[in-house]
């Protein structure tokens, strides 16, 4: 039996893959593009349909993701719009020197080499930082409009936001810091997004958190903004090509979109700490996976590209599911805390 | 002036795009409503076991 041109066990492993990615996009505010269009290839879909189906489903889940965090007020969308408008500007530079570099005949190795540094360096730093305990437990995820206490405001933040430059911006969590700051921050993870040629959201999120000072869970419900603009902007772009394939985005997305929801209820039940310890693991396994295959590529090994694939797939599986036992027993020490036989 | 060609892959690319957010939304109402009646009772069944 077939659907949309597809046999039902594709469906089943399309869904199934979609739960997955979505619990990761629906807690973490990323993980759709960088999981999806790897998949594709590796499964024989041209290069064109990977990338455009790839975004088609970054936009379905990430619009699903975000009215999830909008229920749970964890959307800022003064700072989204603020920084979609940085965001762009960045792109384009960002483009504009690929484009630069590929008439150099460099552009290859140098953005492999930037993404593995990137991604492992974000990666590493997250995790240190988590396990140091650094700005990380004591926002309370439920006060999304409260101040954030001092000491959970990592220090790059603090010094950003001591800029006194006009107009100074208040967003939501108590932070007030100027416009031009929040600009520059933006610029910068587009140059890179641009640059690197990823949706942007693993350098996004970090970026909201450690130089502004956003919340966590504000960053990732407001990352998850702006990436319904560029991803439907990105998706329509490839959609004109006839890049975007609907029998590999409507499984997906089904599959996603109940996993956004859990991903994003997580997000109110798991330790902060945890969230960023998670965090930092994927990017490093994730770092580690485009190492693997750009040697496979150098050295012309074949088996690296799938290797690879597994790395990709494996941190996935390992941290949703982390996500998930985490959200299990949270939940069942909240119940043994407040049942009257704990007394 | 705009091409005719051009004209009808934006309108494809848009009905596209439009597919996809429709899903989108009718997934989060469904899967909402579907929360709604037992999600508390997937909680609980969690707290308890």
């Amino acid at each position: 039996m077939e659907l949309l041109g597809l046999s039902m066990a594709m469906i089943g492993l399309f869904v199934g893959f979609g739960l997955l990615i979505g619990v990761l996009f629906g807690f973490f505010g990323m993980g759709g593009s960088f999981l999806v269009t790897p998949a594709l290839l590796v499964m024989g879909y041209p290069t064109r349909v990977a990338v455009g189906s790839g975004l088609a489903f970054v936009f379905g889940t990430s619009v699903i993701a975000t009215l999830k965090h909008r229920d749970l007020g964890q959307v800022d969308y003064k700072l989204g719009l603020l920084m979609i408008v940085g965001t762009t500007a960045g792109i384009e530079v960002g483009k504009e020197t690929v484009v630069h570099l590929e008439s150099l005949g460099l552009a290859g190795s140098i953005i492999s080499v930037t993404y593995v540094f990137l991604l492992g360096g974000i990666g590493a730093f997250v995790t240190y930082e988590a396990v140091k305990g650094d700005g990380g437990d004591g926002i309370d995820h439920d006060a999304a409009e409260e101040p954030a206490d001092a000491d959970d405001i990592p220090d790059i933040a603090k010094k950003i936001q001591s800029y006194n430059v006009p107009p100074m911006i208040d967003l939501r969590g108590g932070v007030t810091v100027s416009l031009w700051m929040i600009l520059g921050v933006a610029f910068a993870t587009g140059l890179l997004s641009g640059f690197l040629g990823v949706g942007g959201g693993f350098i996004r999120m970090p970026a909201l958190f450690y130089l502004i000072g956003v919340p966590v869970p504000i960053a990732v419900g407001t990352d998850l903004f702006e990436i319904v603009f560029s991803g439907g902007l990105g998706s329509f772009l490839y959609a004109l090509d006839g890049g975007v394939d609907l029998s590999i985005v409507v499984p997906l997305l089904a599959g996603s979109a109940f996993g956004a929801r859990i991903g994003s209820a997580a997000t109110s039940i798991v330790d902060e700490g945890e969230i960023k310890v998670y965090f930092g693991l994927m990017l490093l396994g994730g770092a580690l996976a485009v190492a693997v295959r750009e040697i496979g590529n150098v050295y012309e090994i074949p088996i690296l590209n799938r290797v690879s694939l597994a790395l990709i797939l494996g941190s996935a599986l390992l941290v949703s599911g982390a996500v998930v036992y985490s959200s299990i027993t949270a939940l069942r020490e909240e119940h043994r805390a407040s049942s009257p036989t704990a007394e | 002036m705009i091409e005719a060609g051009a004209l009808s892959a934006s309108v494809d690319g848009a009905v596209l795009i439009g597919v996809v957010l429709v899903e989108a939304i009718i997934l989060y109402g469904v899967y909402g409503v579907v929360e709604d009646v037992l999600g508390q009772r997937v909680v609980n069944r969690l707290r308890n076991t």
